[in-house]
């Protein structure tokens, strides 16, 4: 069986971190790679980790591995090396419990090894070394006792995330959702995925409900309504499956595009009316007064955002023709362009969405007929394109800040897919026709 | 294309109307033949028999005025729902945009200014205009378009003497397209401005 590594020297040393705690302290100081120490010239962007996910007994031992596989496979850091069962016992040098036999997974090319064993209240994982032959990591993960539900995956989805952090330095982002609109006219509804594709539900939306978003927390969504029933911003707990409005525009007035500060205490929208559409800030409590953060004077301006120190806003506006992208100070001052813009063009760029690390802004230009995904730094300059087959449109940043979903009509219908920003792998998220206005959450802690 | 098809199909309304019109009057009755004065020796039972034929002539006279009349009376009514019919459709006739623009054409100005005259006419009617776009743009800015495009049909009607009170103004963005498809006769068709009588008097009054 061939293996996959890139690079010259991926060797591996001894691992400096021993325990979760000391990983973690070792994070803080360094952000390049921590936990497994690799000799030789390793790009974290570019290599991926060869790593063996041994055959895990016990209940649902198949699907835990069957989903820490997938989502290590997903975060686009490592590559998984296909081992058998038969092949994990036969690495073992003695009987069960008993250590690897590391020269069999030297001969794979595995820089790690990991080892998954069921517990009474969950599952203990032990991440070996195979450079060093030890064990370099050790945890024990609490999984819900019953296995395969929607609150079991997200738990062994946390345990992957952190297995991530053990080899990378960085959680992976497995433990995380997508509220998406599905359909269209009075047929659209809100629906949630995990972000591996599993576990989809259907929040039970509004009337004409569009743009969900989630607050920081991924306890509540918010989400515009629009048309004949009257425009609202509602919040949608989902511990409790509670609407409520959280403010109702009034007649000849559509409220879209709500979005919530990183602080999670108030939500930016855009107020569109007979005067142009204009940003908004309204705090969560129900009775606060609305801030006014632009003066479109009879322009459109639309789909704020956050930077993630709350500081800044990216939106869309049209002041000055078709719609580009503009950055302001949080309460409203200091606008400026931040896509380069000839008057003459007619170039249309809509719908920016600030990267969890601050340093990027997706958003959707058109390029000839279609729109296609780009990211620019979010001081400016030169612009990244990112797509280029069939429509692709709205993109939303996963909490790596390397992870993009986004719509795409490359299958023949719009679809959210996912895209390694890095690699430029993509995958397909959902698989019911007309999915749009993907929102990635925050990771989940519950 | 569309736009010339518009306009005809109003004039045809228009038209209509007017022919309805002519026919409201109810076409005057027959007179009764005149008796002439009888002589002669007979001139008894000869006045006896005029008078019964003058009798028998205005009798039918007036059978005939009423039948008339009645037959008047149904086409009258059927003119008038008819009527009524056409002012609603003038009242709710759809204007169409270019490309992420909202500016009203020539074409879709003369639409508005049909309404004019029967919003003027009908003071407690109240209409909602929904502003509507073509796929091509940002699914959520394309609601600020439609609002930009419902907003600007409302400042014309209230720049022609219409209350701001009486016209309300939502957007659908692109989310009820009139056409399915993706060319650009389907885009002109979804880009547009909708009509709904939202209050007044179920049958209008002419201008």
């Amino acid at each position: 069986m061939k293996v996959f590594v890139r690079g010259a020297g991926l060797t591996l040393v001894a691992g400096l971190a021993l325990t979760a705690g000391a990983a973690r302290a070792a994070l803080a100081q360094d952000t390049t790679f921590r936990g497994i120490t690799l000799i030789g010239n390793y790009d974290p962007t570019r290599d991926k980790i060869s790593v063996a996910v041994l055959a895990v007994s016990g209940a649902f031992g198949d699907s835990l591995r069957a989903i820490v596989q997938r989502d290590l496979d997903f975060s686009d850091r490592f590559t998984i090396l296909p081992v058998e069962g038969g092949d994990a016992d036969a690495a073992r040098t003695g009987g069960a419990g008993s250590g690897l036999n590391y020269s069999i997974f030297k001969q794979l090319n595995a820089a790690a090894v990991i080892q998954m064993t069921s517990m009474p209240t969950g599952i203990h994982v032990a991440l070996h070394d195979v450079a060093k032959g030890q064990v370099v990591n050790v945890g024990d993960f609490a999984l819900p006792a019953t296995g395969l539900t929607r609150e079991w995956r997200m738990a062994v989805h946390r345990t992957s995330d952190e297995i991530a952090r053990w080899m990378t330095g960085q959680r992976g982002m497995a433990a995380t959702r997508i509220a998406y609109i599905r359909g269209s006219g009075k047929a659209a509804a809100i629906r949630i995925i995990d972000s591996d594709g599993a576990g989809e539900i259907t929040v039970p939306t509004d009337e004409n409900g569009i743009s969900p978003a989630w607050h920081p927390s991924g306890t509540m969504l918010a989400y515009s309504t629009y048309g004949d029933v009257g425009s609202r911003i509602v919040l949608f707990d989902l511990a409790t499956a509670n609407s409520r409005t959280l403010t109702k525009a009034p007649i000849n007035v559509q409220y879209i595009t709500p979005n919530f500060t990183p602080d999670g205490t108030s939500i930016l929208y855009a107020r569109s009316g007979e005067n142009g559409s204009d940003i908004y800030a309204v705090g969560l409590s129900g009775n606060d007064t609305p801030r006014r953060l632009t003066v479109g004077r009879g322009a459109e301006n639309a789909s704020p955002t956050s930077s993630p120190d709350g500081r800044r806003i990216v939106y869309v506006g049209n002041a000055e023709g078709s719609p580009q992208l503009y950055v302001m100070d949080a309460d409203g001052t200091d606008a400026r362009r931040l896509t380069e813009y000839d008057f003459s063009d007619k170039n249309y760029r809509s719908d920016p969405d600030w990267s969890p690390d601050g340093r990027l802004i997706a958003y959707q230009e058109k390029i000839g007929p279609n729109f296609q995904i780009r990211t620019i730094r979010a001081t400016g300059g030169a612009p990244k394109q990112l797509t280029s087959e069939g429509v692709n449109e709205q993109p939303s940043w996963a909490p790596d800040s390397r992870h993009l979903v986004f719509t795409s009509t490359r299958s023949g219908v719009r679809q959210l897919w996912v895209l390694d920003t890095e690699t430029f792998r993509m995958r397909q998220l959902t698989t019911s026709a007309g999915a749009r206005l993907g929102a990635w959450s925050a990771r989940l802690t519950q | 294309m569309n736009a010339t098809r518009r306009i005809t199909g109003l004039t045809a309304a228009l038209v209509s109307v007017t022919l309805v019109d002519a026919c409201h009057k109810t076409p005057p009755a027959q007179p009764a033949p005149a008796v002439a004065p009888a002589a002669g020796p007979n001139a008894d039972s000869a006045r006896r028999a005029q008078e019964e034929a003058a009798r028998r002539a205005a009798e039918d006279a007036a059978r005939r005025r009423a039948a008339d009349s009645a037959a008047a009376a149904a086409a009258a009514a059927r003119d008038a729902a008819s009527a009524a019919e056409a002012l609603r459709t003038a009242l709710t006739a759809m204007v169409h945009f270019d490309y992420d623009q909202s500016d009203l054409r020539p074409e879709d100005r003369a639409i508005l200014d049909a309404k004019v005259p029967i919003l003027t006419a009908n003071p407690t009617v109240v209409i909602q205009v929904a502003g509507h776009t073509d796929e091509r743009g940002s699914d959520e800015y394309n609601l600020a378009l439609g609002q930009r495009r419902a907003s600007s049909v409302k400042a014309y009607l209230v720049q022609h003497g219409i209350a701001d009170s009486r016209i309300q103004t939502i957007s659908y963005g692109e989310e009820r397209p009139m056409a399915q498809g993706t060319d650009e006769s389907a885009y002109q068709q979804n880009r547009r401005a909708e009509f709904v009588i939202t209050g007044g008097p179920q049958t209008l009054r002419k201008p």
